[in-house]
């Protein structure tokens, strides 16, 4: 028992709730609760009316056998009627209920929603203030849609109290933030602006929350509160420590209100009145200069209130990214916390300083803090700073430190926390694949990940570093030599059997002189782990030996043994039985010709953003592995708005710049442009899209349809950067030893040679991938040859189907002559019109009633295609256009954003103009 | 780009050192059995932190931030770049109101008043924000309610089921 409840206690319920505590096993107290059920079931349903009190009372019981985690599907009603009680307990345990017991029964909501309007109505603030709250804490839509449009209306009301206009602040960001498209932006906003300037500390706060929030969506419609922020806040910082009575907290003046403010500011760039922006900085040094002053109290409250407001300070002057010396003061500052005794302020600190991380003013003064960084992951017992620490070293990470910090990463990762292995697997070949100088550095990072941490190496991981050894032909003879060293140990990781397989597979024939890795040792060695592997290894192993009977023909009758044992013929597992099969029936009747065609090595795969990277982002949300060099990137590609029918001069071609080369893998040769008939190649074509589809289209590219969701491929267009300008010199080494290889790649484009030459005669396939997923127009590649050079050299070129499809390959024929020596080179001039889908996005015209839209399109003319779009709101058509000279093929796509009452239109026909048309006339009807 | 800001908290989560759960204030909506999954996995990741060890855990997109009270455990998640140290004192700030209101607080406060705990955290935070931080205003509106102080005579009088 209490020793005395406050107020109107009730005692009953206490008397339960010791009942409760006094069960011996959980049996007991079901037993009680299911005893207190019925009782309060009889008395709802009784004949005799209960009074106020016993109605809160069984509510309250209810509400705490709730609590306890067992379901109540009763009670409402009269929680419910206890909301239109005037007695004010009695209509806060209704309240209370009503929040906690949120149930969506619309007979239920309507009466609920009615008590509250009768009680914002009632100008009694406690009861207004109670109506708000639940509000508040339900949130929903019904509620938005009965209360948005009244709440604004309380909030700048002359005559509202204080504690009202709070909570109908909070109430309505509550609201906001569920339902944005229910609360109507108007007159209000600019006066709830000027609540900034408000009397009342509390008021101020909760409408800077309120502020935040709206600013974030609607920057224009706030940006008077810049100014009306920064002063408050300067008054707030210089004022003396009792000055805000009530509002200081341990000392400090008005912290939530600070951050707060330093919150909002964080929603805008720097302020660009000077005088407005001169404030600011002393206000922010202010805050600085007092992180040095002897703390006031030694309280924990006092530094964490002022710490807190310290940290937004520094978030602030991370975000603005303006301001070299506020940047190195702040490094400086977080510098010290690194080492403080308190571990909250060196976790923070570490968070913190990642993000300094990434502004180039302050980037260099992080690096100053290796040492201590690396010391934290060494010593500090607790893994959530562990994990801190491992942050910011990958934000700090760049060329110059990068060796030392995988070495450590890697060296962490031997007793790394389960929780955090994989994101450091994530990270540490991200760093390996970026700062790879020598790639054979980043061959070992990886083997050395798979050996320490094998279970924690995704698939992105592993299908990365083939990748990246497939495209460098420098790497490939080291590589193949690492695997077949670490496929000795006894005891491998799987992970390491498929990268073995897929290696020796490729590139075993560069080590097959050294007699320690003859092709049968290479097989053995394999062969060795093939029965501890999981079906989809085995899958792959098998395809690595038919790629050796290609590589090896001295062991073609041993494979052939292989497969054709019972074990592999007869493997209940019908993929596997499959390729046995199949492989075999293949070493058999295939010429050395044929098999050596089907079974050539893999072609380099397209150039794209890592899909580790990709990983990471969205293990860590997007925003948190941006780094300086990717900003960087964003800020040049920015420069570049636009590219007309693109026109590629071969004489100029490019390989994408350095400081581009994120993590793209730099130029690699082409062996052979077609996809692989072998399944081998199908285990890798998945790499780069986001889903880990487990059926995978042989040619990368290849499904993108019409339904796909980067159906706006033409803004790829307008994207790419046009500054492909490059020493065609290295185009000549580039062939100068080879005659097969990609020539030119971007964006848009890819273009292969192959070539083969007889005594003076050659003939030469040039291929053009179209790597968009749009049809490219006028497709005219032209081979020229200069004046000077006519005499010497003979060029016949067929012509190219001018139009390509998007994904797809043409291939154009030179048939060359050599007449006598010459010195300079032909030019291949390419151009082509890329553009042939029509986009428009418009304002709706009509209400966005689905069913009306499907009825005009239907009209239109065009068939709706249902559950062709990922996206179940979006509409897309099909149809035809009959002209008696020619057929006209048309899709469309319709996106409606109901929030932003716009539409999307997409058209995409066979012919230009058609598609402008359509879609002009198309906007007009939805 | 710019970094998204919810100043939010999303849920307060109250238990004791036995993981028991006192107090669960949720300021984003989700199905019962979620809630009850979400709860059963964060007793267990606090209960299992050692002293000393930061106030900070990461779980899930969110960051959780707690302190102990006594043989009470408070446990706030926030988004991951709101302002952690200040969460920590948003929970000291409502120990203090109950403190205030119950004089020396204690596990079974809370239990037995339940409601109250949940009216004093009504004043004092909104859906997940900070309504007001003076201690003066948030407990005043329940000391009001409070006004008509019963004797222990009127109470015993009260039925007892």
């Amino acid at each position: 028992m209490p020793a005395v409840s406050k107020g109107d206690g009730m005692r009953g319920l206490a008397v339960f709730i010791s009942d409760i505590r006094n069960c011996k096993s959980k049996e007991a107290e079901i037993k009680r609760i299911n005893k207190e059920l019925a009782n309060i079931r009889s008395k709802f349903k009784g004949d005799k009316a209960l009074d106020g009190y016993s109605k809160k009372k069984y509510v309250c019981k209810l509400l705490f056998i709730f609590l306890l985690g067992h379901d109540i599907d009763f009670g409402h009603m009269e929680a419910v009627n206890l909301l239109s009680s005037n007695r004010y307990t009695e209509k806060q345990i209704g309240y209370l209920f009503i929040s906690v017991l949120v149930n969506s029964n619309s007979e239920l909501i309507r009466l609920i929603n009615n008590a509250i309007k009768n009680d914002l109505a009632s100008r009694n603030p406690t009861f207004m203030g109670l109506a708000l709250h639940c509000i508040a804490n339900v949130g929903s839509r019904e509620m938005a849609e009965a209360f948005a449009g009244e709440i604004p209306k309380i909030l700048v009301a002359g005559d509202t109290m204080d504690s009202v206009k709070q909570s109908a602040a909070l109430c309505l960001l509550r609201l906001y933030r569920t339902s944005p498209d229910l609360v109507p932006m108007g007159d209000w906003t600019s006066r709830v602006v000027h609540l900034l300037n408000d009397q009342h500390l509390g008021v101020v706060t909760a409408a800077t929350s309120l502020i935040t929030t709206l600013a974030q969506k609607n920057p224009e419609e706030f940006k008077t509160s810049v100014s009306l922020a920064v002063s408050r806040l300067s008054r707030i910082v210089t004022s003396a420590s009792t000055d805000l009575q009530d509002y200081t907290y341990y000392f400090v003046p008005a912290p939530w209100l600070s951050v707060k403010l330093l919150r909002l500011l964080q929603c805008y760039p720097p302020p660009e009145d000077p005088a407005v922006r001169g404030r600011l900085t002393e206000c922010l040094e202010t805050i600085l200069n007092k992180a040095q002053e002897p703390p006031k109290s030694k309280k924990v409250q006092h530094s964490n209130a002022k710490n807190a407001v310290l940290f937004e300070a520094i978030s602030l002057i991370i975000h603005h990214d303006s301001e070299p010396n506020l940047l190195v003061r702040a490094c400086n500052q977080l510098g010290q916390f690194l080492q403080h005794r308190e571990t909250n302020l060196r976790y923070l600190a570490l968070e913190s300083m990642c993000t300094l991380a990434s502004s180039e003013f302050s980037h260099e003064a992080v690096k100053t803090h290796i040492e201590t960084v690396i010391n934290a992951l060494k010593t500090e017992r607790d893994v959530s700073v562990r994990q801190r620490a491992v942050d910011l070293l990958y934000a700090m990470c760049d060329r110059s430190n990068a060796q030392q910090i995988v070495a450590e990463m890697l060296n962490y990762l031997e007793t790394a926390d389960y929780s955090i292995r994989e994101e450091i697997v994530l990270k540490v070949a991200i760093l390996a694949e970026k700062y790879a100088v020598d790639y054979t550095w980043y061959v070992d990072t990886i083997l050395n990940l798979i050996r320490i941490a094998g279970d924690y190496v995704s698939e992105e991981v592993w299908y990365r570093v083939i990748q990246i050894v497939i495209n460098r032909d420098d790497v490939q003879g080291y590589a193949a030599k690492t695997v077949f060293e670490a496929l000795q140990a006894p005891a491998c990781h799987e992970n390491l059997v498929k990268v073995g397989g897929y290696i020796l597979g490729e590139f075993g024939n560069l080590i097959a002189g050294d007699p320690r890795s003859s092709p049968l040792i290479q097989f053995n060695l394999l062969h060795s782990k093939f029965h501890l592997c999981s079906v989809p290894t085995r899958a792959l192993l098998l395809s690595t030996y038919i790629k050796f009977v290609n590589l090896f023909p001295e062991i073609k009758t041993t494979i052939q043994d292989v497969l054709r044992s019972d074990s592999q013929l007869k493997n209940a597992d019908v993929e596997l039985q499959q390729r046995a099969v199949e492989y075999l029936r293949l070493s058999t009747i295939a010429s050395t010709d044929i098999l050596a065609t089907v079974l050539e090595e893999m072609p380099p795969f397209p150039e794209r953003e890592s899909s580790i990277l990709a990983k990471l982002k969205k293990k860590k949300g997007p925003g948190t592995v941006t780094d300086l060099e990717e900003i960087k990137k964003e800020r040049s590609s920015d420069m570049n708005g636009s590219a007309e029918p693109a026109s590629v001069n071969a004489s100029a071609v490019s390989t994408p710049s350095p400081s581009a080369d994120l993590l793209g893998l730099g130029a690699a040769p082409l062996t052979n442009s077609a996809p692989p008939p072998s399944s081998s190649g199908s285990l890798l074509v998945d790499v780069f899209s986001d889903s880990a589809s487990a059926v995978a289209p042989l040619a990368p590219g290849s499904d993108d349809n019409f339904a796909s969701p980067d159906l706006a491929s033409s803004e790829v267009v307008s994207e790419e950067p046009a500054d492909t300008v490059h020493d065609a010199d290295e185009l000549f080494h580039k062939f100068v030893c080879k005659n097969n290889g990609v020539l030119f790649e971007n964006q848009l484009l890819q273009i292969g040679l192959k070539s083969e030459f007889r005594q003076n005669l050659g003939r030469m396939f040039i291929f053009y991938g179209n790597k968009t997923s749009t049809q490219f127009l006028n497709f005219t590649p032209t081979v020229i040859c200069s004046d000077d050079l006519q005499p010497s050299l003979n060029l016949q070129t067929k012509p190219v189907d001018p139009t390509v499809d998007g994904g797809a390959q043409v291939q154009q024929v030179v048939n060359i002559e050599c007449v006598s020596d010459f010195m300079e080179a032909p030019i291949l001039n390419i151009q082509f019109s890329p553009k042939q889908e029509v986009q428009n996005i418009f304002k709706a015209k009509h209400p966005m009633d689905a069913e009306i839209t499907k009825a005009k399109i239907i009209g239109f003319g065009s068939a709706l295609l249902e559950e062709v779009d990922p996206n179940p709101a979006n509409f897309v058509g099909a149809g035809i256009i009959h002209t008696k000279t020619t057929q006209i093929g048309c899709l469309l796509r319709l996106e409606p954003n109901l929030q932003a009452q716009m539409y999307r239109l997409t058209l995409r026909t066979s012919k230009e103009a058609v598609s402008q048309r359509l879609c002009e006339l198309l906007s007009e009807q939805f | 780009g710019r970094r998204f800001l919810i100043s939010e908290i999303h849920f307060i989560l109250l238990f004791s050192r036995q993981g028991k759960l006192r107090l669960q204030k949720w300021y984003t909506t989700l199905p019962d059995k979620e809630k009850k999954k979400i709860v059963r996995e964060i007793v267990q990741i606090i209960l299992a932190r050692h002293q000393k060890t930061s106030s900070f855990v990461d779980w899930k997109d969110l960051k959780l931030v707690y302190k102990r009270y006594a043989s009470l455990y408070f446990c706030c998640a926030i988004e991951d770049q709101d302002n952690e140290l200040l969460t920590l004192e948003v929970v000291h700030r409502y120990v203090e109101l109950l403190d205030r209101y119950f004089g020396n607080v204690c596990e079974l406060d809370i239990i037995f008043n339940f409601e109250k705990a949940y009216f004093i955290l009504d004043e004092f935070i909104i859906g997940g924000e900070v309504q007001d931080t003076s201690k003066r205003s948030a407990v005043k509106a329940i000391e009001d309610s409070d006004m008509l102080q019963e004797t222990v005579e009127e109470y015993m009088n009260k039925p007892a089921f």
